[in-house]
């Protein structure tokens, strides 16, 4: 198969998610229309867009959870879309974090983080142990190990989430709109220990609505309508001279609020 | 009320048909013992299969509940029992009555069961296999044990009717307590063996519904 050149920029180093092409149809919705993304190693892509755009679908593609119509996509030089691939092994390389957390509500959030670690990475008990109360630790639960997802308030759940994903310690983080079921005050804690992430060197897909922190933390924006990029760029550029129209009726329409 | 005590409270028929009495209990316990796990492994397999299992599977899992369902227990268990030798298969008395609840307490199981598993939002399959897990691990660490824990008072409740569904094995020559009283019962012309049998049943029975109370106000109590 003959793939296009990269482009200059992404020539620098290669892409860690390289997707191509991608088309996806729900029934008589197309929501992806040959969407392209690619993002580099260490870089923190943001996707924004009015509901309804295929942003969520994109991300949801890049690991799988939704099977894309048409297109290809490599994860860390692994063609995610080819049946010779394993996908679980590959999904242990893509860390999620969902909307509205999807911790196991039968187990404590040590519990929720160990569970992978024994039976996806096959770790002895002692060992996920220590892996996943250094994961907790990172996301600065140490003290709530032992506490079920229903002890702990949103933002706390979202951090132990993240924890799960990042005790597999994969090659790219996905973010699926990871503060929007939260109340406003918890919201800062997750996006700090997103911000700690960030200079850690994670590379990492944020869809979101989080405005200043995509001004403040992404390498890069894109735009998405209708299930096709728009637009694409550095944050200063997007949220200042945005240049599609479509563009700039959602900047202007996100900072009224 | 003499009249009353000597029919139903006699304690000379007690003693005398006790011996009988306890090997029918032991028999109702051993029946028991033996088709309640059977069932439920049935059902957790039907569960999976109509839940899990690809269009065609899922199909063919919701007609065989439906069948097994729509047959009388009854009529499965003298078939099998007294039918089937007819083919040239004979699976004897013990083998028809595993088999037997196997298939009709399996397909109430697994009903049960795939309730359970609908109720466990899909969102839990999704992060199970974000994090590199198979489906079928996902299901047995993840889905499962909540699908279990939101339908516990109906599964208690179902094992109760299995419990009491066991009488049906006597007529494959099984003497369980029932059968055991009514002989009793006919060789005594008292009906004191039948009450002591409804006595056993209840001491059988009452912690499981006591059970299936205090399941039921703790998941109200959940809400």
């Amino acid at each position: 198969m003959t793939r296009p050149a990269p482009s200059p920029a992404a020539a620098a180093t290669r892409p860690i998610v390289d997707a191509r092409g991608l088309w996806k149809r729900f029934g008589p919705l197309t929501v992806l229309k040959g969407v392209d993304l690619s993002v580099a190693e260490r870089e923190l892509v943001f996707i924004i867009g009015p509901s309804g755009s295929g942003k969520s679908t994109l991300l949801r593609c890049l690991n799988r959870l939704e099977e894309p119509d048409d297109g290809s996509i490599h994860v860390d030089g692994i063609e995610l879309l080819s049946r010779a691939t394993d996908i679980n092994a590959a999904r242990r390389r893509i860390g999620m974090v969902f909307q509205s957390f999807n911790l196991y509500p039968h187990m404590t959030a040590r519990q929720n983080v160990m569970l992978a670690l024994r039976k996806v990475l096959k770790q002895e008990r002692a060992q996920a142990e220590e892996a996943a109360a250094r994961a907790l630790d990172r996301v600065g639960l140490a003290e709530r190990m032992d506490h079920y997802p229903a002890q702990l308030s949103g933002g706390q759940q979202q951090r132990v989430a993240i924890a799960r994903a990042i005790a597999l310690e994969p090659r790219v983080m996905l973010f699926d709109e990871p503060t929007s079921a939260l109340d406003p005050e918890l919201v800062g804690g997750v996006l700090a220990v997103m911000r700690e992430l960030r200079q850690d060197g994670m590379t990492m897909v944020v869809v979101s609505h989080e405005m200043a922190f995509a001004k403040a933390a992404a390498d890069r924006v894109v735009f998405m309508a209708d299930g096709e990029k728009l637009e694409e760029g550095p944050p200063a550029q997007i949220f200042g001279d945005p240049r599609h129209e479509r563009t700039r009726a959602f900047i202007r329409q996100i900072d009224r609020h | 009320m003499e009249e009353f005590l000597f029919a139903f409270l006699n304690g000379d028929i007690l003693r005398e048909a006790w011996p009988i009495l306890w090997q029918g209990f032991l028999y109702t316990l051993a029946l028991s013992a033996i088709t309640v796990p059977l069932g439920l492994a049935g059902g957790v397999i039907l569960a999976l299969l109509s839940t899990s299992g690809p269009r065609g599977i899922r199909l063919a899992a919701a007609a065989w509940t439906d069948l097994f369902r729509a047959i009388p227990p009854l009529v499965l268990l003298v078939f099998l029992y007294a039918g089937l030798p007819f083919a040239g298969i004979d699976v004897g008395a013990w083998g028809a009555v595993a088999i037997g609840f196997f298939l009709n307490t399996g397909a109430y199981y697994g009903e049960v069961l795939r309730a359970g598993i609908g109720s466990v939002p899909a969102g839990q399959m999704e992060a199970a296999r974000s994090t590199g897990l198979t489906r079928g691990q996902a299901l047995r660490h993840v889905i499962l044990p909540q699908a279990v824990r939101n339908v516990l008072p109906d599964l208690v409740s179902n094992t109760l009717e299995v419990v009491k569904l066991t009488s049906i094995a006597s007529v494959v020559a099984l003497p369980e307590l029932l059968f055991q009283a009514r002989q009793a019962q006919n060789a005594t012309y008292n009906a004191t063996p039948i009450v002591a049998a409804a006595v056993a049943y209840f001491l059988l029975l009452w912690p499981l519904v006591r059970l299936i109370s205090r399941l039921e106000n703790k998941a109200m109590a959940g809400r």
